[in-house]
């Protein structure tokens, strides 16, 4: 017998959920264009002024990108629940927690990776200053993975509910504050002039932290919801 | 083998097993043992336990009390030698997916039996030509056998089934019994639940029988 | 067994809690209320006058107290949640769930006072100042337990999802206060340490902290309050509820 080992298990699960993602991209689009559109909203309610847009700009990108996120993480584990992969997953011999990273990290490449690379589409809508924009895109690279991980053990909590899109908003957005601050918070100094590297670290430092604790945690969460 | 012979080591062995949920007793306290080359039915009516008690020895759930045993070891260290292969209610494939590439995350996540391909799992649960056909296209008979195929595929010394005759016909039903009699055949043991609307068709297996609880 | 291990391991179980918080439901209410007294007389009448913010400071009597508390509780919650999801220990999941409530009307009750006080101070009814935004993030913390505690249906799964809900919120809490002072470092430094040497005459402080004996007497009182109902409903079926009934109702089967 052959039994299969924990890397080709997580090369499997990264493989059928891209997979997925694939058969379904007309899905994989949606936070994109609902972030396009937020931001598109914000010159019509405030007016085209340069100078109005480009102080909101920063702040307005990342309220639309961390809202597009949290639409799709609802979907992180529902599907597997529906057809029964999930208890697959939980009785398979491999750590749960490594395999739930995987499934974050298809999350996060599949929604937040599409969604950094249009960010200067975004800055440019909103007339974010050209010196802003590289700080912009690194906190974004910070920032989204954290929701992922931080998102998936809400996400992990509210598994066995219907409706559980509203409620799901109500426990990531105060654990995610800190992102939100961090993140456009760095891109407003940039644009101020001041020195923007200390919020980035703490980013990153959390960053780190997160991605230790969060599959740990999303699959204890997982256990008390399939209980 | 070392082991005594007049108690030759069971594959499965629950002592004492019980199950509440909330104060309220699901089943047990259940004790039986699973040999190798066993086929054991649980039998019981709806709401009897059976789904949990099936989710307790895959280590889905945690019993409330009482121990369950693979091979003589505690189930959380014996899961990693993939000694335990779970089909539930639900078959846990993808619908956008072929068959074939169900299989072949599963084989990636459990392993695979040497000598067996997807290719020939899937003809022997009688899919052939169907391997790349989207799941979502096939009916809920045959995508109820390319899950039975996954069993085949999988190193698994322990099948836990549950309604594995549900949604079956007349050849489907055949074909489950014969997967059990080649699965025991070759040292492996199995055991299903059903709330006795099928019957065996060849011999009579060990019966487990569940009481639901007022 | 050390006494008072063995006492902790008898107040796990819900028939003593039941009776042991009955007992001392009326003490706690009763020392509450006196405490409460002295402190308001003392803070509204012995206490002078602030000689920038004139009477308008009494009214950190309500809203000191009342952030601590929020903070006291949520801890409370933490540990509680804690203890009930590695022990499964049905009194802690019974008292973090019940505790959250009283957390968050404390942690409203300071939003509230804390936007009184800043009409007069700062001449708006709400600042984005680090220790408010701070508070806010609380309460919403609060709401996400309690409302993911409501959602559930089973109520011991549903104790335990919430509890753990908590816990990640401990862990968050700091970098959320971190974060926020970083953001906005505007507001007065602080004026109330209980370690070091105090910056507020004593005759400010006293009041403060009878104040603050009194909310935690209340939080107790109505703490057990809570979980002697959340218990009735939890163990309905057991024997020590049933000889708590009228002996009529109990004859029937």
């Amino acid at each position: 017998m052959k039994p299969g080992t924990t890397s080709s298990a997580c090369i499997a699960l990264l493989r059928r959920d891209l997979l997925l993602v694939w058969r379904r991209r007309g899905d994989a689009l949606n936070p994109l264009l609902f972030a396009i559109i937020v931001v598109a909203l914000f010159p019509l309610a405030l007016g085209p002024e340069t100078t109005v847009l480009a102080r909101i700009a920063a702040g307005t990108i990342f309220v639309a990108v961390l809202l597009a996120m949290l639409l799709s993480l609802d979907a992180l584990f529902r599907s597997d629940l529906e057809d029964g992969s999930l208890e697959q997953l939980v009785v398979s011999p491999h750590p749960l927690a490594l395999l739930i990273g995987c499934k974050i990290f298809i999350h996060w490449l599949t929604t937040a990776l599409p969604l950094i690379v249009i960010a200067p589409l975004l800055a440019q809508l909103l007339q974010l200053p050209s010196q802003v924009l590289p700080v912009l895109m690194i906190a974004l690279a910070l920032a989204t993975p954290l929701l992922s991980l931080i998102g998936a053990v809400c996400v992990a909590l509210t598994v066995g509910m219907r409706r559980s899109g509203m409620l799901l908003t109500l426990l990531v957005l105060p654990l995610i504050v800190p992102a939100l601050i961090f993140g456009a918070g760095a891109c407003n100094a940039a644009q101020d002039g001041f020195a923007y590297s200390a919020p980035l670290l703490w980013l990153a430092a959390w960053l780190v932290l997160s991605i230790i604790i969060a599959p740990l945690a999303a699959a204890a969460a997982l256990k008390i919801s399939l209980s | 083998m070392h082991e005594s012979a007049d108690e030759p080591r069971a594959l499965l062995q629950a002592q004492s097993l019980c199950f509440a949920r909330n104060d309220e007793v699901i089943f047990g306290p259940l004790d039986f043992s699973l040999h190798a080359g066993e086929t054991v039915l649980i039998e019981g009516d709806n709401g009897s336990g059976k789904t949990t008690l099936l989710k307790v020895l895959s280590g889905l759930l945690d019993p409330t009390s009482g121990d369950v045993l693979l091979h003589g070891a505690p189930l959380t260290l014996a899961k990693l030698s993939h000694q335990v292969a779970l089909l539930g209610h639900l078959p846990g494939l993808k619908l956008e997916l072929s068959a074939l590439e169900n299989l072949r995350f599963a084989t990636g996540m459990g392993g695979i039996r040497p000598g067996i391909t997807p290719h020939l799992a899937l003809a022997s649960v009688g899919l052939e030509g169907y391997e790349d056909a989207p799941l979502r296209t096939l009916s809920a008979g045959q995508r109820k056998r390319v899950a039975l195929a996954r069993l085949l595929l999988v190193p698994a010394a322990l099948w836990l089934l549950d309604e594995p005759y549900a949604n079956l016909d007349r050849s489907g039903i055949d074909l489950v019994n014969r997967l059990l009699d080649h699965h025991a055949r070759r040292g492996g043991a199995a055991l299903i639940t059903s709330h006795g609307a099928y019957a065996f068709t060849s011999g009579t297996p060990r019966r487990i029988a569940l009481k639901a609880s007022a | 067994m050390n006494p008072l291990v063995l006492w902790f391991h008898k107040l796990g179980s819900p028939p003593y809690f039941y009776s042991f918080a009955g007992r001392w439901i009326p003490w706690l209410y009763g020392i509450a209320l006196v405490a409460a007294a002295f402190g308001f007389y003392g803070a509204l009448f012995t206490a002078p006058a602030d000689y920038q913010q004139g009477d308008s400071f009494r009214i950190m009597y309500v809203h000191v107290p009342c952030a601590w508390m929020g903070l006291f509780a949520y801890l409370f919650m933490a540990v509680n949640g804690f203890i009930a999801l590695v022990w499964r220990i049905k009194l802690s999941e019974t008292l973090a769930m019940a505790s959250a409530p009283i957390g968050a009307a404390f942690t409203f009750i300071t939003l509230v006072t804390g936007s009184l006080w800043g009409k007069p101070t700062w001449g708006t009814w709400w600042t984005w100042d680090a220790r408010l935004t701070s508070e806010l993030v609380l309460l919403f913390l609060y709401f996400g337990v309690i409302g993911l505690y409501h959602a559930i249906e089973d109520r011991r799964q549903a104790a335990r999802a919430a509890a753990f809900l908590a816990l990640i919120g401990v862990v968050n809490l700091p970098i959320v206060h971190y974060s926020v002072i970083w953001w906005n470092t505007l507001h007065q430094g602080q004026t109330v340490s209980l370690i070091g040497p105090s910056k507020i005459a004593p005759s400010m402080l006293w009041p403060l902290l009878t104040l603050a004996i009194a909310t935690h007497m209340y939080f107790f009182a109505s703490l057990f309050a809570r979980a002697r109902v959340a218990l009735l409903e939890l163990e309905s079926g057991k024997e020590w509820v049933r000889a708590l009934l009228p002996v009529t109702e109990t004859s029937h089967d």
